[in-house]
């Protein structure tokens, strides 16, 4: 389970843990649920198709092998009951010709008789006996094995059937001579009315390897049974000899049949049946279903896998697709987002520094009102000796002044602070930009009791260089120390020349640090360590790119728990490396 | 010496003139460019204090229109607004450019520099 966990947390797509909630508007889709979604429609949409096609396959199939089985059967069974039919026509023939070819006194004759079935034992064989019977039903004379002659007939139903139909063909039955057997006779009419019957014993062994000669499977049966469902030769499942047969009889039908049914062990079986004419034999020949339909089975089997496999495959691709496209989406949504919230903070800055610039000039324009009359009032307070001399009256005035003075500063700080986004290369005192910029966090710094230090030697020489650019490089680093530092933190902030015209910039703190993890990321976009607490993750790189934009270069050394710091190395004169960068583009 | 100084905000620019006038300077003063170009006309004056931004025309256009009429006049700008652009424009016409409010030691500085009295 840990192990399948563990998968799965690997090969989990990128969206699959990004819950859409109130708080986030921006996000269009719940990515997982698109997932899903667009993996039930293709999957339905393909398999639909594919199960429709496997299921009219394997109907298709499985009547095809059906409907071949039934006509195999049929074939066979016609085929059978041609060779049966022909073999007692044939017997039957053979009486006939006699009958008619000798007259009554010579069939009388003993000798004459044994000589004649001689004669079909050797044409056609299976003739047991041959016996004259007259119209009293009397065995008159008799040749074959067993001592017939003399026999009284009359009352059988063989003789009074032979009596009124002309012809007679037994079923198979035991008689005198307690073996299974079988007899034919036929009846001749005399010029006097009378009539005499010649009947011969067949031996049931020819009908048996008629039977037997069928090449059947293991489990198939043919044999002979009569109308009344006697088994009237062997059979290898359905009943002995002279017995019922264990299944049901068949309607009377003078084609060949093939009917579906169960024998008696419930096993579903095919029944090939034909009604032997001028016979009481039924020819049944037996098929076990489950062995006729092997090669339906084995064709099923191959369908189930194909069908299997194609569902398989046809997942797994689907699956990837999707994973894919939704990734896409999802990556293409990031970057819609990232996109916005950076035109979002661009246009945060641009409007604070507008708005910065407005209040400004509306304030300074009462403040020098306020300024001159509180000046003129000083002025003339300087003037008279009276009010030159009251204290507290000149203290009162110049607080006015004061004041004045002060908020004149900060609106020159902040119309300073408003933005330019062409950069402008204009010579700049480093230490008055520096210190312009932490006089924005000089009440912050007091709040909080963390000491700033400054160092920035006398001999730094005016740069050239934008000056919005450098305040934004300032602030971020700046704001980012303050963010990291505890209470009662320290700030260091150190200039220094370097050589080949180049200055550093150190910006230390000792604040919570950097993972040296984290330090291979911090200038990548939107990196951000500070989660929830509102960090956009584009300071440091906007700092980043601001100081390759003018040549200059950054690298950061932290420890956690210890400190940060960063170093900013810039040109002096950054106007020809950013003119030169402007004609390359 | 003879100053006018031009801003449309009467307050301050009668307070400025009255210090102005304190510290030895004859000053006069216009709320409006047609003030201040009729002033010209009628009376000579070594420099004037022009608001940049002022209804219907600016410190720069009346700047010009007073050149027509005194060309050796001499001009400082003021301004609330003191956007870089403000400054660049300011210095591109050869005048000093000082952000309101300012000192009244500034302004006599940058006059006397003007004047190079």
């Amino acid at each position: 389970m840990k192990k399948l966990l563990h998968l799965f947390t690997k090969i989990k797509p990128k969206f699959w843990d990004i819950r859409v909630s109130k708080t986030q508007v921006q996000i269009l889709f719940n990515y997982r649920r698109v997932w899903l979604i667009s993996i039930f429609m293709l999957t339905v949409v393909s398999l639909i198709p594919l199960s429709m096609f496997m299921i009219f396959n394997f109907r298709l199939a499985h009547e095809a092998i059906q409907r071949e089985n039934r006509l195999r059967t049929e074939r066979l069974t016609s085929n059978t009951r041609r060779t049966i039919t022909y073999f007692l026509e044939e017997r039957l023939d053979a009486l006939r010709f006699i009958i008619r070819e000798k007259r009554f006194n010579t069939l009388k004759n003993n000798v004459e008789l044994i000589y004649l079935l001689r004669n079909l034992q050797m044409g056609f064989g299976g003739y047991i006996d041959l016996g004259l019977i007259d119209s009293f039903g009397l065995h008159i004379n008799y040749a074959g094995p067993f001592d017939l002659q003399g026999k009284n007939y009359s009352n059988q139903k063989w003789f009074i059937r032979c009596v009124e139909d002309g012809t007679y063909v037994s079923d198979v039955f035991l008689g005198y001579r307690k073996l299974p057997h079988m007899i034919i006779a036929l009846k001749l009419p005399m010029q006097n009315g009378s009539f005499y019957i010649l009947r011969t014993t067949l031996d049931i062994q020819k009908l048996i390897q008629i039977l037997s000669s069928l090449e059947l499977s293991e489990k198939s049966d043919v044999f002979l049974c009569n109308h009344e469902g006697l088994v009237q030769t062997p059979s290898k499942y359905y009943g002995e000899v002279l017995k019922r047969v264990d299944l049901p009889i068949p309607e009377y039908s003078h084609r060949t049949q093939v009917i579906e049914a169960t024998d008696k062990a419930g096993n579903p079986i095919l029944i090939g049946y034909a009604y032997i004419q001028n016979s009481p034999f039924i020819l049944m020949l037996v098929k076990r279903s489950e062995e006729i339909m092997k090669s339906w089975y084995s064709l099923r089997d191959e369908i189930i896998w194909l069908f299997c496999g194609s569902t398989v495959i046809i997942f797994i691709v689907i699956l990837g697709i999707s994973t894919f496209m939704v990734n896409k989406v999802y990556e293409a949504d990031q970057t819609r987002l990232r996109a916005m919230e950076s035109l979002a903070s661009s246009s945060r800055l641009i409007t604070v520094g507008r708005l910065a610039a407005g209040v400004s000039h509306e304030i300074n324009n009462p403040l020098a009102v306020i300024n001159e009359n509180a000046g003129l009032i000083k002025d003339l307070f300087t003037l008279k000796k009276e009010y030159k001399e009251d204290q507290q009256l000149m203290e009162l005035i110049d607080a006015v002044l004061d004041s004045v003075e002060r908020c004149g500063e900060i609106t020159k700080q902040l119309l300073g602070f408003a933005r330019h986004f062409e950069p402008q290369i204009k010579p700049l005192q480093l230490n008055r930009v520096i210190s312009e910029f932490l006089s924005f966090h000089r009440k912050e710094a007091l709040y909080r009791n963390i000491d700033i230090n400054m160092d920035i030697p006398e001999d730094i020489p005016v740069i050239y260089f934008d000056r919005m650019s450098l305040q934004q490089i300032f602030l971020n680093l700046i704001n980012n120390a303050f963010q990291a530092m505890k209470d009662g933190g320290h700030l260091d902030i150190i200039v220094n020349r370097q050589q080949n015209d180049y200055i550093s910039i150190i910006i230390r703190d000792n604040g919570c640090g950097i993972s040296s993890e984290d330090q291979k990321k911090i200038f990548e976009p939107f990196f951000t360590t500070k989660g929830l607490k509102g960090g956009t993750g584009l300071g440091l790189s906007i700092t980043y790119g601001l100081v390759r934009k003018f040549n200059g270069d950054i690298s950061v050394q932290s420890k956690i728990g210890e400190g940060t710091t960063f170093t900013v190395t810039l040109p002096i004169n950054s106007e020809g490396d950013f003119q030169n960068e402007n004609l390359a583009r | 010496m003879k100053i006018l100084l031009v801003d449309d905000e009467e307050k301050f620019v009668s307070r400025l003139a009255e210090r102005l006038e304190l510290r030895g300077f004859e000053a006069h003063w216009a709320t409006t460019c047609d003030g201040a170009l009729y002033k010209a006309k009628t009376e000579y004056y070594d420099l004037a204090v022009l608001d940049v931004k002022m209804p219907r025309l600016s410190g720069i256009d009346l700047k010009k229109m007073l050149e027509k009429i005194n060309p050796d006049m001499k001009f400082i700008f003021i301004t609330g607004h003191g956007s870089e652009e403000d400054y660049d424009m300011g210095t591109r016409e050869g005048s000093f450019y000082i952000i309101k409010p300012f000192k009244i030691e500034t302004l006599v500085e940058k006059i006397e520099q003007t004047l190079n009295l």
